[in-house]
């Protein structure tokens, strides 16, 4: 019999840490040859409209940073939870409630319009965010209720609630009764960075500044010392006088309200309207994101333009070859997958053995 | 044909069995005769467990082989090697403690015999070796001695010719030890050969007919403990590389108590936790208190409360350096002056995956906040200070590493051990309460880090260890109080102190039952 | 009496794909993993139930389909989580992200496709019986799988040696490989059957629940089972009544959403009055009921602290690798 053995490496392999997320990267795309060979598409033109094609034209690079931005700034709030051991899986509940909470201003005072109206929205955007984060914290340190079963629960309820609203009190009256908001008024929308050639916003800025800071935060402060040392190690964590609970409630709130950064400036941004379609998942897709990034903000930044990247190039796909965009959906999955495989090799080393005689491949 | 004339049943040649880089064992040869108790002697390390593990199929050797009365066997796992007639005590992670004694036994038996049959079985086991065991009970709400007990059972009923037992002793009183010697001495005259595992001396020299000692994965003796002392033993086993400790009378330092710990309770916080009862404990500057004990009696506990983990009740329940800190965390005791240092190096005291530096600062970011932090309430760490602080600790103790700045997890247990005593004394605490200073640590460090604690003492300092090694707390200590079953005994001077005066303490109180279960409903 | 009888049977109906995945993961979690899998190993079950279906004609080859296609699925799990030791939150996580995605690229033709429903077991005689008739004799057959299922996992689980050394291995993996049991072995096994389970849930939806394929169709339902298995502290029997008081929750709502005041007017005075207030309530309130009860469930189970650490199986999530 083949297997495989694991043997625990005596230091984190700085290599594989590197190379990791490249060879994932690598056996995604070899996924997608067999899979397009497979559906008897050409799999060069095919991975071409995939990876390539966004990348060629100005009007598509700024679509790119447009989809990027969310997915950055989610996956950035993320790490620190994910470093810290809290599951937060309900970004996409926290993204619908900040961009509810920050229309609130535009949709119900649409006559308050001046230089503090976006501040304002992106303000109330981030509480909007962080409140509704704070819920799965709360009943997770006071009640010892496990928290990703919670997060994700309240993502249904917030969708249903802008659900609610879009189709009821928030409706626009002019819409011809399609569910939506009135379009804001132009002091609630985020500038465009280069109206010359495209549509890319103050959103992708955002999402750089919030990398920056939380990379800085993490890697150079006492507390992100203490968010590492509790995600490790918790009882390490409790020795040093950190306080697990207190670290629950920072984690969440900061991606709570990361993720509500992102859902205003969807809003204010790219859509311009809050409607119930907002979200293409981007709470969701932002996990895949955190982890390719290796739970570094800044690699969540490059990740991020990947990810955004097989949104843009589903599209392009299903346009220039007929390809379902919905395999977009299934190779940001499988990429995740073997992200978290590839990962093994820094911890361990893999061996193959045939029936209890070592072969000497290993890695 | 074994050297007293007995049949040979386990012959062992030049087994070698490599981890990584790592000889773990280097050629090991011996062999066991029917009848007899074989010690197998080694410190910390020096690879008794790996070969163990590997006479019971648990792991495989790289080369060698092993011989069963006379035939060349391969051990491919644990059935194999039941079914040979090899049976095994183990130390640690054997026992399930959501499941009942006879559940425990018939997971170690195979075949469908019914449980109840098991029971029965066992219960009659026991009571014809006089180890009284009642196999309905939850093995989490036992004592370790009756857990020992169940592995022993559990062993007997597979009706083994060889019985191993890894450090057995190890969580007993001295009396209960008594018990399992005559248990082992009525297994020998049944016929019955025993491997003995131990670091103990005096004990392997009383029961043992032959030992191998190992040092470094090598075999470097056979031979009959009773023609030697403990000293020789002693001498074969660590080689000469250990200095004495060398303990300076006390001198008194002052009266004002480093440590008041005042009728202070606490109740069962996990379902497997030991509450503990009405303690008061003081410790003076200049002197040693040990607090000896079997494993489980809640010195982990007591530990945690007082290190700040877990909080009292009132806040003059534990007063440090003359403040009630009952209601203070571990940062603010620490900045009291108090230093801590858990029994668990990996995962409490250190977190593994981290740099030393970082583990450093694990310890050390409140009391010398000034030193290590900048950025004011932004709380920048200083990467550079961080770093000579640890490097700093690595030689004024003498630490062995491999890289610059290693992760912890990538020391040895010795060396590590080494690092974070000296990440506490690196900053000259005035109280210094530490969980197990030696544990599982070679026998140089452990002399090392014993000194170190009389000489942070005989300083003006108060030291509370918190210890299961007796030999151990006699070599430190200058008072000794003993905790069982959550309660503390009044203090002995050391002068006054017998390992049977210890022992009765320790073996004072009756087995905690003290956490109701629900059983399934099914 | 009719009307209640037609809405018992919803009630089972909604609660019959819960009790089936919940059981499935409550096996894989007594063995000590945490498979957050579910619904997505659920999904995959839905529309391969219903692609099988389509295509053989035979709503029986789509549930056997839906049975294979959800344990080998959850295999790359398994291989993940057991032979390359990932963490398995994220592993679990990467299942669902996955199986929505595939399930999506699968079931892309079979939307909007009148699907095969599965008929109720009729038997003559009995199933005319008032009231207990339609209910014990008139139900599809998967939910006389489901109460099987039940049954077996309880004497599997707590009658048998197998079942013994899978609790054992939840228990303490570290015991279990010192003892010589094939921790990973066992473990596949458990993940296998709870993906098994998974996909026969997920084949409940699209060929009985409403036979159809829309994308995502579990909607939560499989996150919902693993709150169930907490809600049960491990324990089947208890995993059966959650079940159907989610059951009863979920119907309860889709029925005042649908109901006219006029067609409730046989229910007593009181439950009238309070449906009537219930009904001005907008219906995205009604539909996130099943949610907020979940997380109201959660809270109240897990209160107590010492109790649930008590019925947690205590290897549970964390990864094994045997030295070797």
């Amino acid at each position: 019999m083949i297997r495989l053995e694991l043997t625990r490496r005596p230091q984190h392999s700085a290599l594989f840490s590197l190379v990791s997320p490249l060879l994932a990267l690598a056996l995604t795309l070899l996924a997608g040859v067999i899979l397009f060979t497979w559906l008897g598409k050409p799999p060069a033109a095919a991975l071409y409209s995939y990876f390539i094609e966004p990348l060629t034209e100005m009007w598509s690079l700024h679509e790119l940073a447009i989809k990027a931005a969310p997915l950055i700034i989610i996956a950035v709030g993320l790490c620190v939870c994910y470093l810290s051991n809290n599951w937060n899986i309900g970004a996409e509940g926290q993204f619908l409630m900040g961009a509810i909470a920050g229309s609130a201003l535009p949709v119900l005072a649409p006559q308050f319009a001046n230089g503090a109206t976006l501040p304002l929205m992106i303000l109330c955007g981030m509480i909007g965010g962080a409140a509704w984060a704070a819920i799965p914290a709360l009943l997770k340190t006071r009640f010892n209720a496990n928290e990703i079963l919670t997060s994700l629960m309240l993502v249904y309820v917030a969708q249903l609630f802008l659900d609610w609203l879009v189709r009821g009190p928030w409706r626009n009256p002019q819409g011809f009764s399609f569910p939506g908001t009135i379009t804001f008024n132009e002091f609630a929308l985020l500038p465009e960075l280069m109206p010359a050639s495209g549509r890319a916003n103050l959103g992708f800025v955002f999402a750089l500044v919030v990398a920056v800071l939380v990379w800085f935060l993490l890697t150079r402060t006492l507390k992100g010392f203490e968010v590492r040392v509790l995600g490790q190690s918790p009882r390490a964590g409790r020795f040093a006088g950190f306080s697990p609970a207190k670290m629950t409630v920072f984690a969440f709130l900061v991606s709570g309200a990361l993720a509500g950064l992102a859902g205003i400036s969807e809003v204010a941004g790219a859509v311009q309207h809050l409607n119930e379609k907002l979200s293409i998942g981007y709470g969701f897709t932002a996990i895949i994101v955190a982890f390719l990034g290796r739970l570094n903000p800044l690699g969540a930044v490059v990740a991020g333009l990947l990810l955004a990247l097989t949104y843009l190039g589903g599209e392009a796909a299903q346009i220039s070859l007929g390809i379902s965009d919905k395999i977009a959906r299934a190779f940001q999955g499988a990429l995740l997958f073997f992200v978290l495989a590839c990962d093994t090799l820094i911890i361990y080393k893999i061996r193959l053995s045939f029936g209890g005689r070592r072969a000497t491949g290993s890695v | 044909m074994g050297p007293s004339g007995k049949p040979t049943l386990l012959e062992v040649r030049r087994i070698t069995k490599i981890f990584g880089e790592l000889k773990a064992n280097d050629a090991v040869d011996f062999d066991i005769a029917e009848g007899e108790i074989h010690a197998l002697l080694g410190e910390n390390g020096a690879g008794k467990s790996t070969l163990v593990k590997m006479l019971f199929g648990s792991l495989q050797p790289t080369s060698g082989e092993i011989l069963w009365r006379g035939k060349p066997v391969v051990v491919s796992d644990p059935a194999t090697a039941r079914k040979l007639g090899v049976g095994m005590v183990f130390q640690h992670f054997s026992l399930f403690e959501a499941l009942t004694a006879a559940e425990n036994i018939a997971l170690s038996l195979g075949g469908n015999t019914p449980i109840s049959r098991i029971a029965e079985e066992a219960r009659a086991l026991s009571q014809a070796y006089g180890l009284p065991l009642d196999p309905g009970a939850l093995v989490g709400d036992l004592s370790v001695g009756e857990r020992q007990r169940i592995e022993i059972i559990r062993c007997l009923l597979q009706k083994p010719d060889l019985i191993i037992l890894d450090e057995p002793t190890s969580v007993l009183t001295p009396q209960e030890a008594d018990k399992l010697f005559e248990t082992l001495e009525r297994l020998r005259s049944e016929g019955k050969s025993i491997l003995y595992i131990s670091h103990r001396l005096e004990e392997v020299k009383r029961l043992c007919d032959r030992a191998t000692v190992l040092r470094h994965g090598k075999v470097v003796a056979h031979c009959t403990p009773s023609e030697q002392t403990p000293a020789s033993l002693a001498a074969m086993m660590v080689g000469n590389e250990v200095a004495a400790v060398a303990r300076p009378a006390s001198i008194a330092h002052g009266w004002e108590p480093l440590l008041e710990v005042r009728r202070f309770d606490q109740p069962a916080r996990g379902p497997f936790s030991v509450p503990l009862r009405d303690i008061s404990l003081e410790v003076f500057p200049g002197e040693v208190v040990g607090i000896a004990g079997v494993a489980g009696n809640g010195q982990g506990e007591f530990f945690e409360a007082l290190s700040g983990e877990v909080l009292q009740k009132r806040a003059d329940q534990v007063k440090i350096a003359g403040k009630d800190a009952g209601r203070l965390g571990a940062t603010a005791r620490r900045v009291l002056g108090a230093a801590l240092l858990p029994g668990e190096r990996l995962g409490h005291g250190a977190a593994p995956g981290m740099k030393l530096s970082e583990n450093l600062l694990l310890s050390r970011h409140a009391s010398d906040r000034k030193a290590m932090l900048g950025g004011g309430i932004l709380g920048l760490v200083k990467g550079g200070a961080v770093k000579r602080a640890a490097r700093r600790v690595i030689e004024a103790m003498d630490v062995r590493k491999s890289a610059e700045d290693p992760e912890a997890a990538a020391l040895s247990g010795g060396n590590l051990q080494k690092f974070i005593v000296g990440r506490e004394l690196d900053r000259q605490p005035r109280l210094l309460v530490v969980n197990q200073p030696t544990w599982g640590v070679d026998a140089g460090a452990a002399a090392m880090i014993r000194q170190k604690l009389i000489d942070l003492s005989r300083a003006g300092s108060g030291v509370l260890a918190i210890s299961q090694d007796l030999d151990e707390l006699f070599e430190i200590s200058d008072r000794i109080v003993v905790m069982a079953d959550g309660r503390l005994s009044g203090s002995l001077k050391i002068a006054e102190a017998t390992r049977e005066k210890i022992g009765i303490l320790m073996g004072g109180a009756s087995p905690a039952h003290h956490t109701g279960h629900m059983e399934d409903a099914a | 009496m009719e009307t209640w009888v037609a809405i018992l049977l919803t009630v089972t109906t909604a609660a019959t794909p819960l009790l089936i995945a919940a059981l499935g993961e409550l096996v894989v979690e007594r063995s000590g993993v945490l498979n957050l899998g579910v619904e997505g190993m659920m999904v995959m079950g839905a529309v391969t139930g219903f692609a099988g279906a389509q295509i053989f004609g035979d709503p029986w080859a789509g549930v056997a389909l839906a049975i294979v296609t959800g344990a080998l699925f959850s295999l790359l799990f398994g291989f993940l989580a057991l032979t390359l030791a990932t963490n398995q939150v994220a592993t679990g996580l990467a299942l669902t992200l996955l199986g929505i995605g595939i399930s999506g690229m699968i079931g892309e033709k079979f939307i909007g496709i009148p699907g095969l429903r599965m008929e109720p077991i009729f038997v003559p005689g009995l199933s005319d019986m008032p009231v207990v008739g339609r209910l014990l004799f008139g139900q599809d057959p998967l939910f006389y799988i489901s109460i099987a299922l039940t049954v077996a996992v309880v004497w599997f689980l707590f009658r048998t040696r197998a079942g013994l050394t899978l609790r054992a291995i939840g228990d303490s993996h570290g015991s279990a490989h010192a003892l010589g049991i094939k921790v990973i072995r066992i473990r596949y096994l458990a993940v296998m059957f709870g993906g098994a389970c998974a996909g026969l849930a997920g084949a409940h939806l699209s060929l009985v629940y409403t036979p159809q394929w829309v994308e995502n169709m579990t909607a939560g339902r499989g996150w919902i089972a693993l709150a169930l298995v907490v809600f049960a502290s491990w324990r089947p029997f208890r995993v059966l009544i959650g079940a159907y008081l989610f059951g009863a929750i979920t119907i309860m709502q889709l029925h005042i959403q649908a109901m006219t005041l006029s067609e409730m007017t046989f229910l007593p005075g009181a439950i009238y009055a309070l449906a009537a207030w219930v009904k001005s309530v907008p219906a995205q309130f009604l539909s996130a009921l099943p949610y907020l009860a979940t997380v109201v469930v959660l809270v109240l189970i897990s209160r107590n602290r010492r109790l649930t650490m008590m019925n947690t199986p205590a290897a549970l999530g964390r990864p094994f690798v045997p030295d070797r």
